[in-house]
C-alpha cells in the first residue's frame, strides 16, 4: 500500500462517532413523527384480527396521512402482502413489523456522501422558497469545517430582501468567509467571484446559496441553468453536488419540485429540511423511490449543528419506535 | 394551480359521461378515484373520507340514478360539495370600527409571514387605510432586515426592536403606540416562525397578545404543505388563537388539498392567497372559483376583476368582450401584454387564461421575461396592419421582413405567430356556440357545464 498521508483512519471514525451521537440526539426529536405514526396503527388499525382487506386498506390510509402519496403507499401494501404470503404470517401485528422491513427495502442503499472533490469543488443549494436554503447552507459549511474542509459561501441568492445579511449572519456563526454582492446583483457573478475567490484563499468547497424559485417559473428556473453552466465552465466537473432542499412538511408537491429542479440542474441529492416539525416521515419513502434520489442530509432544529447524515436504518427505527413490540434495536 | 387534481377528476368524470346510466357499482368505482385525486392533491385522509361519503349517500339517490344525465348529476355533487367544502361564501379581513386594527401573523418557517405582511400593508392601503408593519419576529436572523427593506421599498412605516423594545411584545406594543402617533390605523405584527408550536413560542405569542389587542390573528400556510397542515391548522388555533388563514405560493402547481383540509377539519376560514413574489400578488379566495378552478376552467372571473382594479373599467369589459369572442388580433395581444404587465406577475395572469401557458410555449420560452415581451411587441409592430389582423397571410418573404425590422430571427416570428395561432383556436373553442354560453354563464356567476344549475351554496 502506498505510504501517502492518510487523512481517513482516525477522523473517519471520528467523523462516523460523530454522526452516531447525532443520530441519537435526533431521535428523540424524531419522536413526535415516531409516535404519530404508532398512534395511527394503534387507533386505525384492527391489530387483533387476522390479515384482511379491510387491515390492508386501513394500513394504506395510516400510510398516506404519512404523505406517503398514493402510489407508494399501495406499492408498500403490496409488497406486504407478498411477504406475509411467503412468511405465512397470520397476525396483523406481525405484518405491522414486517412493514418496517418492506419500507427499509424501499430505501435501498444508496450513496449518500457528498462528493466534494473538485479545485474548488462547487455545491449549489436549491429550491422552493421557504424551505431553509440559506440555513442549510449555514449548517452545512459548519459541518464542512467540523469535517476538517475549508468551505467558502456564495451569496447567490441576489433577490430575496436582507438574504444576504441572512447567510452572513450564519456564516459568522460558523466561521466562515462569504462573498457577496449588492441587491439585484447577477447570481451568476457572484458565483464566478466565489470560485476565483476561492482559489485565491485556498478553499476547497464554495457553497452557493441560491434565491428560492417555484418551479412552475420557468424564467427563474432558467437562471438556475446558468448558474450550473458558469461552475460547469469555471471548475472541473462542476458543479460536483446540486442539493435540493425539500421542506419536510411539504406533501405530494415535493415530487413535482423535485422533478422539475431535477430537469434544470441535475440534482445530485437531496436535504430535508424540518423533519422534527413535521409528524410525518412518509413524503421521504415517496420522493426517494420516484425520483431514486439519494437524500443525503436531513435537518431538524434551528442549531448549526442540527444538519446531519441521513441513516435510514436509524430513521426507521425512530419510526417504528413504540409500535406494537416494544421496537427491536 | 390544481392541475393535477384537475386531471384526476377529469378522468373519473370521463367515467360518469361515458354512460346513460349509472349502477352503484359506478357511482362507487368512480368516487374511488375522486377519493385518490384528493388524497394525492393532499386534502386529509379523513376530508376525503367524509367527502366522498357525502357525495355517495347522495349520488346514490334515487333522482340522480334516475335522471337523465347521471353523470352530469354526479359531476355537480363534486362540484357543490367541494364549493362547500372551501368554505362556501367569501370570507373577507375585516377592520375594527375603532383603529387600530392590529394583525397578528402567525405560521411556521418559511410559510411566507414576512412576505406576506408586507402584501397585507399594500392591500390595507388599497381598501383606504394607513398600515404600519411591525418586525417582532426576533428568531430569525435578518428577519427584521428583510422586513424594513420591503416595507421600505412600499413607503410603509415600520417599527422594528430598539434598545429598550427587546422582545416581540414590547416591539408590538411600540408598533401600536407608534401607529396612534402617525396616524395609521392598520397594524400588521410579522412574528417568529417555528417548527411546530413548543412552549417559549407560545409564550411569546401569548405576550403579544397580552401586549397589544390583536383583531384578527392569520395563520399563514404553505398551500404546498402535506398533511401536517390539519395538526399545524388545529394547533395553532386551540393554543394561541386563530380568525383566518392565508395560503402563500398558490401560483406553484400545488393542488392545494391543504386549503380542503384545513377550512372543512380545522373550520378556519381561507382570507387570501398569495399568488407571486411581488407585494401587490395578494388575491381574496373566492371558494366557487376555486372549486371551479379545480374542475379544470380557467379563472377568468379573477382576472376580468383585477384588470378592473387597475385597468380602466372601459378596457377590461373591451379585453372581456373580445377574449369571449375569440376575435383577437395580434394589436390586441400587444395591447393585452402591455396591460397584463400592470396587473400582476405575468404568469399568474395568463394562467388563468384559457391556453395562456400554450401561448407562452409557442412564443419560446414558456414564460418569457421582459426582454422578451420586448421583442414580441417590437416583432408585432414591424408588421404591417394586414399582418397584424390575418397573421396567417406571412409567409417566408413576410416573415424575413418583420425579422429585420423587429432585430428579430425569422423562427422567432414564426413561434410567435404559431403561439398566437393556438391561443386564438383556444379562445374560439372556448367562444363556440356551446362554450360562449358556458363562459358567459361563468361571467355571470352561474353554472360551469351546460345543464347545471347555479351552484347550490
Amino acid at each position: 500500500m502506498p505510504a501517502a498521508p492518510e487523512p481517513g483512519g482516525g477522523a473517519a471514525l471520528e467523523a462516523a462517532s460523530r454522526e452516531r451521537r447525532w443520530w441519537g440526539r435526533v431521535t428523540g426529536r424524531l419522536d413526535r413523527a415516531g409516535q404519530a405514526f404508532a398512534a395511527q396503527i394503534r387507533e386505525r388499525l384492527p391489530l387483533g384480527r387476522g390479515l384482511d382487506d379491510e387491515f390492508y386498506d386501513a394500513l394504506t390510509d395510516v400510510l398516506i396521512a404519512s404523505d406517503c402519496g398514493v402510489a407508494v403507499a399501495e406499492g408498500l401494501v403490496e409488497g406486504l402482502r407478498v411477504r406475509a404470503r411467503a412468511k405465512g404470517l397470520r397476525q396483523a401485528a406481525d405484518a405491522v413489523a414486517a412493514l418496517q422491513a418492506e419500507m427499509a427495502q424501499s430505501l435501498v442503499t444508496r450513496p449518500r456522501e457528498l462528493r466534494l472533490v473538485g479545485a474548488p469543488a462547487v455545491c449549489l443549494v436549491v429550491g422552493v422558497n421557504g424551505v431553509g436554503k440559506t440555513t442549510t447552507v449555514g449548517k452545512l459549511a459548519h459541518r464542512l469545517v467540523q469535517d476538517g474542509r475549508r468551505p467558502l459561501i456564495a451569496a447567490a441568492d441576489t433577490y430575496r430582501a436582507a438574504a444576504t445579511e441572512q447567510l452572513r449572519v450564519w456564516a459568522q456563526r460558523a466561521g466562515v468567509e462569504m462573498v457577496a454582492h449588492r441587491p439585484g446583483a447577477d447570481p451568476g457573478a457572484v458565483l464566478f467571484d466565489a470560485i476565483t475567490a476561492a482559489r485565491a484563499r485556498d478553499r476547497d468547497v464554495v457553497l452557493v446559496d441560491t434565491a428560492g424559485r417555484l418551479h412552475t417559473r420557468q424564467n427563474l428556473m432558467a437562471e438556475l441553468g446558468k448558474l450550473v453552466r458558469v461552475a460547469a465552465r469555471q471548475v472541473e466537473g462542476g458543479p460536483q453536488e446540486v442539493l435540493l432542499v425539500l421542506d419536510a412538511t411539504t406533501g405530494g408537491n415535493a415530487l413535482s419540485q423535485a422533478r422539475t429542479f431535477q430537469e434544470v440542474a441535475a440534482v445530485t441529492g437531496l436535504v430535508l429540511t424540518k423533519l422534527d416539525g413535521s409528524a410525518r416521515g412518509g413524503g421521504l419513502l415517496q420522493i426517494e423511490a420516484a425520483l431514486d434520489l439519494p437524500v443525503k442530509l436531513v435537518g431538524v432544529g434551528e442549531a448549526l449543528d442540527d444538519l446531519g447524515a441521513f441513516d435510514p436504518q436509524a430513521f426507521l427505527e425512530a419510526l417504528f419506535r413504540g409500535v406494537g413490540e416494544p421496537a427491536a434495536t | 394551480m390544481f392541475d393535477s387534481l384537475t386531471d384526476r377528476l377529469t378522468a373519473a368524470f370521463r367515467r360518469f359521461t361515458a354512460k346513460g346510466a349509472l349502477t352503484e357499482a359506478d357511482v362507487d368505482a368512480g368516487l374511488r378515484e375522486v377519493r385518490l385525486a384528493l388524497l394525492e392533491a393532499d386534502v386529509q385522509y379523513k376530508v376525503a373520507r367524509d367527502f366522498i361519503a357525502r357525495i355517495r349517500s347522495r349520488a346514490v339517490g334515487v333522482e340522480v340514478l334516475q335522471s337523465l344525465t347521471p353523470g352530469q348529476q354526479v359531476i355537480k355533487l363534486v362540484h357543490d360539495e367541494l364549493v362547500q367544502l372551501l368554505g362556501g361564501e367569501t370570507t373577507r379581513l375585516t377592520y375594527q370600527p375603532r383603529p387600530p386594527t392590529v394583525i397578528l401573523l402567525l405560521g411556521l418557517q418559511g410559510a411566507g409571514k414576512t412576505t406576506t405582511t408586507v402584501k397585507l400593508a399594500l392591500l390595507a392601503r388599497r381598501e383606504g387605510h394607513r398600515p404600519l408593519c411591525v418586525a417582532a419576529d426576533l428568531q430569525r436572523p435578518a428577519a427584521v432586515e428583510q422586513l424594513r427593506v420591503l416595507a421600505t421599498a412600499q413607503e410603509v412605516p415600520l417599527v422594528g426592536p430598539s434598545p429598550d423594545t427587546r422582545t416581540p411584545a414590547a416591539v408590538a406594543a411600540r408598533g401600536v403606540r407608534e401607529a396612534e402617533r402617525l396616524g395609521c390605523d392598520v397594524v400588521l405584527v410579522d412574528s417568529a416562525g417555528r417548527l411546530h408550536l413548543d412552549e417559549p413560542l407560545l409564550e411569546e405569542l401569548r405576550a403579544v397578545r397580552a401586549a397589544v389587542p390583536v383583531g384578527t390573528a392569520v395563520l399563514v400556510v404553505d398551500a404546498m404543505t402535506g398533511q401536517e397542515a390539519v395538526n399545524v391548522a388545529t394547533a395553532f388555533r386551540d393554543q394561541v388563537g386563530v380568525d383566518g388563514v392565508i395560503l402563500t405560493k398558490l401560483d406553484s402547481d400545488a393542488r392545494g388539498g391543504a386549503a380542503l383540509s384545513m377550512r372543512a377539519a380545522a373550520g378556519l376560514p381561507i382570507l387570501l392567497c398569495g399568488v407571486g413574489e411581488r407585494p401587490q400578488d395578494l388575491e381574496p379566495f373566492h371558494p366557487d372559483r376555486m372549486a371551479r378552478r379545480i374542475l379544470g376552467m380557467g379563472d377568468v372571473v379573477t382576472l376580468v376583476e383585477r384588470a378592473q382594479a387597475q385597468v380602466d373599467r372601459e378596457g377590461a369589459a373591451q379585453m372581456e368582450e373580445r377574449m369571449m369572442a375569440g376575435r383577437l388580433t395580434l394589436d390586441d395581444f400587444i395591447a393585452q401584454l402591455r396591460q397584463l404587465r400592470q396587473l400582476g406577475s405575468l404568469e399568474s395572469v395568463l394562467d388563468m387564461v384559457p391556453g395562456g401557458r400554450a401561448l407562452l410555449r409557442g412564443g419560446g420560452a414558456a414564460v418569457p421575461d421582459e426582454g422578451q415581451l420586448r421583442h414580441m411587441e417590437a416583432m408585432v409592430l414591424a408588421m404591417t396592419p394586414a399582418e397584424r389582423r390575418r397573421p396567417e397571410i406571412i409567409d417566408a418573404s413576410r416573415r424575413r421582413r418583420i425579422a429585420a425590422g423587429s432585430g428579430t430571427t425569422p423562427p422567432e416570428v414564426s413561434r410567435l405567430v404559431k403561439g398566437f395561432a393556438q391561443m386564438q383556436g383556444m379562445m374560439r373553442s372556448l367562444g363556440g356556440a356551446r362554450g360562449r354560453r358556458q363562459l358567459a354563464g361563468m361571467l355571470r356567476g352561474g353554472g360551469l357545464l351546460p345543464g347545471w344549475d347555479r351552484p347550490g351554496r
